[in-house]
């Protein structure tokens, strides 16, 4: 369970995450939407230590993720992140770009780490491109390499942040449909999304930032049909 | 122009001029190795560090890359002699190629470093690696790629200026050839012979590094 209070975020002096509270249980999907700029990357960065930050706490399963002294490297593991920009890392094929975490942080066997990116990488549907490099794949395809990169952790959480911003058109839907699977398998999940449809269809909640306010969050059919906020409201006829 | 060509005597002193054209790429590639390590040090101090320590590793850059080369090894040389360090030849030679080889490598390695972006890093952190396995594992290895042509051509470019090392008394290629050129006065052919030397030298390393990049970069 993660469990946000009172989460303050500065950047210098620019206030990015003004006292959120916040609670995701075990198996529960969480989308997150808002403006450009609105901090919803930056709270999944100070959730998994990515950031630092100046007053409240992040709880995940019982550790204090900011306290002085907690294994933060430990604890990352816990928590798979795939970014917008899809990082795979150029100079390894899809199979070392999987097994590598495994292999150095978890300290697998190099036969073990190897065997569970297989897996992962079949999972994610890119069972036949083990000795592919990344930029023999297409984006869909490194983003779900992304994918299969953090579930080879074998994370109790995924972070997704606009998992599908930065691709084409054509090629959202292969990542989707991966993100959707994981949801159906009983992941627990916070994405950072544009995309409404998968919000409304997937989450068990949704959550509207605002200037660094979580303004709102409620189940997909009331947050669409019946939003309380004046931004959301204004924010949901614009995507319309 | 009456000038007799010989080239017996110069073909008696080939395994003499081999084996010192073994020395040559010897210590080439001693500094080479040397200088790869310090340039990757003196670039991650000076984007990372600062005070006094980024300052000494910008001046080692700067008069590695702004002075003669042979100025840096007369410092090495007789500069340390006049302070009454004395070196061997070859120590002269192989600190004087390791300052300038990790001077130019500083900064080729600091480009190298802007190229690959922050968010390696991040997506490598996320997967709780730590910064250092994120360094090795990820950042240095993309770094490698992106100099490893400048990198060859450091090496090239020690073999050559290692002739310098002739100056202060290093028995390499060109200072074995010096002393048997001065002996027989073949001057001509002697240096002739010995440039063929370095030439082919230099495409043996062009050569050899253009097949290992085949086999290290495959992406
Ligand atoms: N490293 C940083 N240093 C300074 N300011 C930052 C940094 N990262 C983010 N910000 C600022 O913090 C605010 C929130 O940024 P954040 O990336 O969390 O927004 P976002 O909701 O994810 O937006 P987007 O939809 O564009 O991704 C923005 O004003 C941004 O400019
Ligand atoms: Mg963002």
């Amino acid at each position: 369970m993660i469990e946000i209070r009172n989460l303050h975020k500065y950047f210098g002096s620019l206030h990015v995450l003004k006292g959120i509270d916040l609670d995701v249980q075990k198996g529960e999907v969480l989308s997150v939407i808002g403006a450009s700029g609105s901090g919803k990357s930056t709270l999944l960065y100070c959730i998994n230590a990515l950031e630092e930050i100046q007053d409240g706490s992040v709880i995940v399963d019982g550790t204090d993720v900011h306290a002085k002294g907690t294994d933060v490297n430990a604890l990352r593991q816990k928590m798979g992140m795939v970014f917008q920009q899809w990082n795979s890392f150029p100079h390894l094929t899809a199979l070392e770009n999987v097994a590598l975490a495994p292999k150095i942080v978890r300290k697998m066997s190099k036969s073990d780490a190897k065997e569970i990116a297989a897996q992962q990488l079949k999972h994610v549907g890119l069972g036949d491109k083990l000795d592919s490099y990344p930029s023999a794949l297409s984006g869909g395809q490194q983003q779900r390499l992304a994918i299969a990169r953090a579930l080879a952790m074998e994370p109790s959480y995924m972070l997704f942040d606009e998992a599908t911003s930065a691709l084409d058109p054509e090629l959202v839907g292969e990542v989707l449909d991966t993100m959707r699977l994981l949801a159906e398998e009983g992941m627990t999940m916070i994405c950072v999304t544009h995309e409404m449809g998968f919000a409304r269809e997937v989450s068990d909640r949704v959550a509207f930032f605002h200037q660094g306010q979580m303004e709102e969050i409620s189940p997909p059919e009331e947050f669409f049909t019946n939003p309380k906020s004046e931004h959301l409201q204004k924010f949901l006829a614009k995507v319309k | 122009m009456n000038y007799n060509f010989h080239w017996r005597p110069v073909m008696k002193a080939l395994p003499e001029l081999l084996e010192a054209a073994l020395l040559t790429l010897q210590v080439a590639a001693l500094s080479m190795v040397l200088g790869v390590l310090i340039g990757l040090g003196l670039s991650l101090i000076r984007m990372h560090m600062k005070g006094p320590v980024r300052w000494l590793a910008t001046t080692w850059v700067e008069l590695a890359r702004n002075t003669p080369a042979l100025f840096q090894l007369f410092f090495f040389g007789f500069g340390l002699g006049a302070v009454g360090v004395h070196l061997t030849p070859y120590l002269i030679v192989l600190i004087a190629l390791t300052f300038n080889n990790a001077g130019y490598l500083a900064e080729n390695f600091r480009g190298g470093f802007k190229a690959v972006p922050d968010t390696q890093i991040r997506a490598s952190r996320s997967l709780g690696m730590t910064a250092f396995q994120a360094y090795t594992r990820i950042v240095i290895p993309q770094v490698l790629r992106i100099v490893y042509y400048p990198m060859t051509n450091q090496m090239v470019w020690a073999v050559l200026i290692s002739s310098l090392g002739m100056l202060v008394g290093f028995r390499e290629l060109s200072g074995e050839t010096q002393f048997f050129a001065s002996k027989t006065f073949r001057i001509f052919e002697y240096f002739a012979i010995t440039a063929v030397i370095y030439y082919v030298i230099v495409k043996i390393i062009l050569g050899a590094a253009s097949l290992l990049s085949k086999r290290l970069f495959r992406y």
